[in-house]
């Protein structure tokens, strides 16, 4: 993937800020294109998966790379009714551990989109490697809560910015 | 391994629900242990920071996918009382339906244990126990033991 371009619309990167778990793993989305997103985790205490090395927990990436990809859902190309999404399935291979002390960054990127679904990538790395700690392939239902029987909704519904 | 020695009872097993206390992570999303016999099941609590869409509202995906994954290898844990945690190595999560504001449980089994390598399936569910909110299945690679 080539550089995403960075944010320059606060409106865009404060709407993560109304995501209360984003907001609690400290996410920000730093560099935004309709169809792809960069989202930034700086290094937390409470992020930590294995207290003897200071490795932070597999479980952020799986939040990171889920938010990310479902903010890489072009939202210019999509109806009103499409926007609202769910997450259908994702699916995470960990390459590497990620250095402890350090940032984590992942970008996603809409692949492919059909009427119903979009088909998203993403990554996670550090900005002092350019290696992949994780990549990620998610898929997405679109118009999640149009006419969606009770009970039948899905992982996480999110917006992606306007 | 210092973690792993440190909950190791004098019988040689692992406390689980002291390991779980000590990762910082686990706590950040509140998770605890619940042993039945030989049934190990995984509660997430409620609680507002584990919410992804404020409008419906929902747990955010990624809370769910990460109890599911941490589900497995406490079962791996318990099962195999290795001397390292074990690594993922890929998993997979299927959203089913979405996450109430409520508790979630997870219990998780083993598909294919191997000598280096183990097959770990996971279910999460809240109020109905029939009607699971999300599955995953990964694979894990397991440390000298």
């Amino acid at each position: 993937m080539g550089e995403i371009t960075p944010i320059t619309d606060q409106s865009i990167a404060e709407q993560l800020s109304h995501v209360p778990h984003a907001a609690a793993l400290g996410m920000q989305l730093v560099g935004y294109e309709d169809g792809r997103a960069l989202v930034r985790v700086p290094y937390a205490e409470h992020l930590v998966g294995d207290p003897d090395t200071g490795v932070i927990h597999g479980g952020v990436l799986t939040a990171v790379l889920d938010n990310a990809s479902g903010m890489a859902v072009p939202r210019a190309s999509l109806s009103e009714a499409q926007r609202a999404i769910a997450t259908l399935d994702l699916r995470i291979d960990y390459m590497r551990p990620a250095k402890p002390r350090e940032d984590l960054l992942v970008e996603a990127e809409c692949y492919q989109l059909t009427r119903a679904i979009a088909f998203v990538r993403a990554r996670a790395y550090q900005a002092s490697d350019d290696r992949t700690i994780a990549s990620s392939v998610a898929t997405f239902m679109l118009g999640a809560n149009r006419a969606a029987p009770p009970g039948l909704g899905s992982g996480s519904t999110l917006e992606a910015p306007a | 391994m210092k973690l792993l020695s440190e909950v190791r009872g004098a019988d040689g097993r692992l406390d689980l629900s002291a390991l779980v206390a000590r990762i910082p992570y686990a706590q950040f999303l509140g998770v605890h242990v619940e042993e039945r016999g030989n049934e190990i099941t995984l509660v997430m609590p409620f609680k507002e920071s584990l919410i992804g869409n404020v409008m419906l509202p929902a747990l955010h995906g990624g809370t769910i996918g990460a109890l599911l994954e941490f589900t497995a290898v406490i079962q791996l844990l318990a099962e195999s009382q290795p001397v390292a945690l074990p690594k993922t190595v890929d998993f997979s999560i299927d959203y089913l339906r979405s996450g109430r504001p409520e508790a979630t449980y997870a219990r998780a089994t083993i598909a294919k244990h191997g000598r280096r390598v183990a097959n770990v399936q996971v279910e999460a569910w809240q109020s109905e126990r029939g009607k699971p909110i999300a599955s995953g299945h990964g694979h894990f690679m397991l440390g000298d033991s």
